[in-house]
């Protein structure tokens, strides 16, 4: 009985905190401006949708790897997943659900915009550095 | 015994506990967060221990077992005193460190005479039985304690982004643990599973702090009422 009543706790705050973490890596990228080149690549100029996710996602993954935003990326990707569930249940019945996780989608497709935009960044970088050598 | 997966985890966990203390000397925060580097360090340290009795006395010995339960127990303590670190930073203002310290060791002592009190029937082992529900018990307590913490950034709109990210990292990652333990004391058959994902996720915890001493200066700023699941 108390196991259970911990267990229920316990995934109820993880949910919580969760949510507050991966806003909180979300809420850094929001205050950052896409550059014009990177608005056309992924066709987001002010507010992303979280149709766009998965294309940026996809072009993500066509850049080279950089190390310290590739936990921060699966922590998006998995929060993402995670609204998506809320999405098709819950969000089902509850309209101000539905409105809040479709908003929060957009801010992660905002956030991979702004991973795009760092790793495009990165690999101009790591180019230039060839070039010279 | 431990397999590739196991040693693997361990060596990641370690070098990312190293890694705290490395990105929190390298940016200031060592003394600003001196109890959680102090933790970070215990654990590295127990980590090496652990290693080494492994390597005399093999994975499945009774001084393995011991060292384990006792160390986690000990370490499980830091991270509470660490907890109530964050406590001070966030009341700093309002000068209740004398009042945060007596609460703090009025919490631990009650969770200790509770441990005791769903032990003390155990005829055999009493002190590792006792160690062992101790730990179980913290980090419940721990949870609680966090989220009251949060719960109180979110009331006096502590804008501080690392703190905040050091707090709501500590919730994910007692929380993970709490769950992880009762899950176990439900499902005693399927607790060989539950135990593989125990490493796992003591990665969280020294992988966040990384990212929070490392990319976000002591300056950021942040609206905690945006990071709110119910908005405010």
């Amino acid at each position: 009985m108390m196991a259970a009543f911990i267990l229920v706790c316990s995934v109820v705050l993880l949910l919580q905190f969760f949510v507050s973490y991966c806003r909180s890596l979300i809420a850094a990228s929001a205050k950052q401006m896409l550059s014009p080149e990177v608005q056309d690549v992924t066709g987001i100029s002010r507010a992303a949708s979280g149709d766009d996710f998965a294309r940026v996602i996809q072009l993500l993954r066509l850049c080279p790897d950089r190390p310290e935003d590739r936990n921060s990326i699966q922590a998006i990707g998995a929060y993402f997943r995670l609204l998506n569930f809320l999405r098709s249940t819950l969000a089902r019945m509850v309209p101000s659900m539905h409105a809040w996780t479709e908003s929060e989608r957009g801010h992660c497709a905002y956030f991979a915009a702004v991973a795009l935009e760092r790793r495009i960044a990165f690999s101009r970088g790591m180019l230039a550095q060839q070039m010279e050598n | 015994m431990l397999g590739p997966y196991e040693y693997a985890i361990w060596l990641l966990c370690t070098l990312l506990e190293a890694g705290v203390l490395v990105c929190a000397f390298k940016k200031n925060a060592l003394r600003r967060y001196l109890l959680l580097n102090v933790y970070m360090s215990a654990s590295v340290v127990v980590s090496v221990g652990r290693f080494d009795i492994v390597r005399h006395y093999g994975f499945t010995s009774n001084e393995y077992l011991y060292f384990y339960y006792y160390s986690d127990s000990l370490l499980t303590i830091a991270l509470y005193f660490a907890l109530a670190s964050l406590y001070s930073h966030i009341f700093s203002e309002l000068n209740a460190d004398r009042y945060i310290r007596l609460g703090t060791l009025f919490l631990l002592s009650a969770t200790a005479l509770f441990s005791y009190a769903v032990v003390q029937q155990s005829a055999s082992k009493l002190v590792t039985h006792f160690v062992l529900e101790l730990s179980q018990n913290l980090y419940f307590v721990g949870l609680v304690m966090t989220y009251v913490l949060w719960a109180a950034i979110l009331k006096m709109r502590e804008t501080r982004t690392r703190l905040i990210q050091l707090v709501l990292s500590m919730g994910v990652y007692f929380s993970l643990f709490a769950a992880n333990f009762a899950v176990q004391n439900l499902y005693h058959s399927r607790s060989s599973f539950f135990e593989m994902l125990t490493p796992l996720f003591g990665c969280f915890l020294p992988f966040s702090w990384c990212y929070a001493f490392w990319k976000l200066p002591e300056e950021a700023r942040i609206t905690p009422s945006r990071l709110a699941v119910v908005p405010r």
